[in-house]
């Protein structure tokens, strides 16, 4: 495996070179009290010394007394928007005396050019995963999402500093791109931020073609890009190792898929019910979760018309909404909806479980509902089955 | 080519904030007025033009005896009723006054309280004739309204979500100041609508579009409290704009003092009915 090291310094070069050859480097930033994601030019626009904090409904950045910039968990949003935005106009039409003339909308409007993104997750980046299997994976294939997704460069990172909410061990995402069992998105390059007596470095594994030719171009920039030593690549085993250990949940998730379909009728259900403010918050934040709505709208004139897709929630009452009223009419309901697709018909639709582990369902819940103490409970409830169907 | 609809806009116990989101339409105003025939709206022109109204917006609550009369004419002259606004949905902040007796307050404020004449409670439009549509907010939002009348003028149904606030505060990006901050913030229970603009400021949400489609308001109001909140804040916080909503006046119900038992036997069954 070719694996080399770089400073900050390297990092800088590194960045150089993805914009020199016109990509827009997005990566991990500090923004309203959380990380989430902005523009990288230069290497001091990544959360420097920033730590996290995180439990059930709760987030809180902790300024840390070292200089490492991926020493947080997963932030308040995933690389999900960067491919598979919130809101977009799928077409227009413009309605005169001469007919209806349909205006597609120009995918490269608004783009910065295609997208690099840097410090990548490894549970993001299976979640990616899933969205590519989901959006592009089918019989027919997302065009405005394999637009986006199509020569995205990724340097993925692993995660040193695991969350109390953070359970990718269970689910075989993490913590170390690559080295998960479950499927993941492809990268080009992965780092182990290292900081020990040899000093403040990455590990790189280099895992892509153009991976290689870009760390070449940042030589040829003048920084200096070594073979990684056996010590370095002892300490970035050490990294992932420990943040193994480090990981604050776990999910049981033999014969999970089984529980969840027992346990329809589970009085778990009434009870997270009572707690759960259907606000649709885990949806929002979860990387995987995919549901849209399709709304038409015109303007006053009624000449100019558009379709546009926001993203939706089965949280919501109007979600199943059918002739006649909504399927799931309870918060009950929606919640079993949400746990039992994620988890089990997850797996029956595209053969893979829609949970990466990365906590954000657990975190951004404004009322503190923990998605593995659910299934913990289902377990103790015995799926909830009595006697009989 | 066809008449333009004749739009009327009319006022009740109201601020007048609603009818002037129509006006702030400004670049939206002129186009509107080519489709629509702005037919009765005293906040913009004397002109008035004889009814029947093809759409009447209605901003306000129902607080007089006079009122209660009006609204019923303007139901007889108008083909479709769309009320705007927490006044015209849900009672509004006057209706603070259906906490309390409102005797006692006309003898406190007014030198003469006998020339005045007054309901004792202040009651959405809805409770009192039919209503087509009711548009949320306080006031209410511009795109929202706009929204609005392209589906009256196109015969389709409008695009107003009724799901929570928290959709459209991760839809813009905003970080959730409830769990990154600690800040009380009603948007978990608030119908969106407004865009998320406190949270997008790092203010809470103040719930000025009254109650998502299922409002969870005692889970919410559990999280208030465990964010430091008293039972006479979380009290205060469900009763403001929309404090005659059903699911918030019952929640503010459920954190007054103890010492009033005579209410309690009188709303228990009501507040079985929603919570089971």
């Amino acid at each position: 495996m070719d694996t080399r090291i770089l400073t900050t310094d390297g990092l800088q070069a590194l960045v150089d070179a993805l914009q020199t050859r016109g990509f827009h480097v997005l990566g991990p930033a500090v923004r309203d009290g959380a990380i989430g994601f902005g523009p990288v030019r230069e290497v001091a626009d990544l959360p420097a010394g920033w730590g996290d904090e995180q439990e059930a409904g709760h987030y809180r950045l902790r300024r840390r007394d070292d200089p490492l910039l991926f020493a947080y968990a997963a932030g308040a949003q995933s690389a999900k928007p960067l491919f598979f935005p919130a809101q977009e106009v799928l077409w227009r039409a413009r309605h005169d005396a001469n007919g209806v003339h349909p205006t597609p909308p120009d995918p490269e409007a608004g783009a910065d050019g295609p997208v690099a993104v840097l410090g990548v997750r490894s549970c993001d980046l299976a979640a990616v995963g899933i969205q590519d299997e989901v959006l592009l994976g089918r019989r027919y294939g997302d065009a405005a999402y394999a637009l986006r997704r199509e020569g995205t460069f990724v340097v993925a990172v692993t995660c040193s500093h695991p969350a109390a909410t953070c359970f990718c061990g269970s689910m075989g995402t993490g913590p170390r791109p690559g080295a998960g069992t479950a499927p993941a998105a492809p990268y080009d390059l992965a780092m182990t931020e290292v900081l020990d007596e040899h000093g403040h470095r990455f590990v790189v594994e280099v895992a892509t073609e153009r991976g290689g030719h870009v760390l070449d171009e940042a030589v040829r920039a003048g920084a200096a890009v070594p073979a990684a030593g056996p010590e370095d690549l002892a300490a970035a085993d050490d990294v992932a190792a420990r943040a193994a250990q480090a990981m604050g949940r776990q999910l049981d998730t033999s014969g999970l898929k089984e529980l969840l379909y027992a346990s329809a009728e589970s009085p778990v259900w009434d009870e997270v019910a009572t707690r759960c403010l259907a606000c649709a918050n885990c949806t929002q934040v979860c990387p995987t979760c995919f549901c849209t709505d399709v709304r038409d709208v015109t303007d006053l004139t009624g000449a100019l018309v558009e379709r546009d897709r926001v993203w939706d929630s089965c949280f919501g009452a109007e979600y199943s909404y059918i002739h006649g009223g909504s399927v799931r009419a309870s918060t009950r309901a929606r919640y079993r909806q949400w746990l039992t697709h994620k988890l089990a018909s997850w797996e029956d639709q595209f053969g893979m479980s829609g949970c990466v582990g990365c906590g954000r369902c657990i975190t951004w819940c404004p009322a503190a509902i923990d998605l593995t103490a659910e299934v913990a409970a289902l377990r103790h409830d015995g799926g909830g089955r009595r006697d009989g169907p | 080519m066809t008449a333009r609809p004749k739009l009327a806009v009319w006022k009740f116990a109201s601020c007048d904030g609603c009818q002037l989101t129509l006006l702030n339409c400004e670049d939206e105003l002129v186009p509107l007025a080519g489709e629509i025939e702005i037919a009765y709206f005293p906040e913009a022109t004397r002109a008035v033009v004889e009814g029947p109204y093809d759409v009447s917006l209605v901003e306000g609550s129902i607080t007089t005896p006079g009122d209660l009369e009006r609204i019923h004419q303007v139901r007889a002259v108008s083909r479709r009723l769309v009320t705007i606004g927490a006044c015209a949905t849900s009672g509004g902040i006057q209706a603070l006054r259906n906490f309390a007796d409102v005797a006692e307050f006309r003898s406190v404020v007014y030198a003469h309280p006998e020339y005045l004449s007054t309901l004792d409670r202040s009651t959405p439009i809805a409770a009192h004739v039919t209503v087509d549509f009711e548009l949320r907010g306080c006031p209410i939002d511009r795109r929202q309204l706009l929204e609005l009348l392209a589906a009256e003028l196109t015969g389709r149904r409008p695009r107003i979500p009724t799901y929570s606030v928290c959709v459209e505060c991760k839809r813009r990006g905003s970080v959730c100041v409830m769990v990154a901050d600690g800040t009380p913030c009603l948007g978990p229970v608030t119908q969106a609508g407004c865009g998320a603009l406190c949270p997008a400021f790092s203010r809470g949400c103040y719930g000025c579009f009254g109650p998502q489609d299922t409002p969870n308001t005692r889970s919410e109001a559990d999280r208030l409290r465990a964010l430091g909140m008293g039972e006479d804040q979380v009290l205060r916080v469900f009763r403001t704009f929309n404090a005659g909503s059903e699911p918030f006046r019952q929640e503010s119900r459920r954190h007054e003092p103890q010492e009033q038992p005579q209410e309690q036997p009188q709303e228990q069954p009501q507040e079985q009915e929603v919570t089971s």
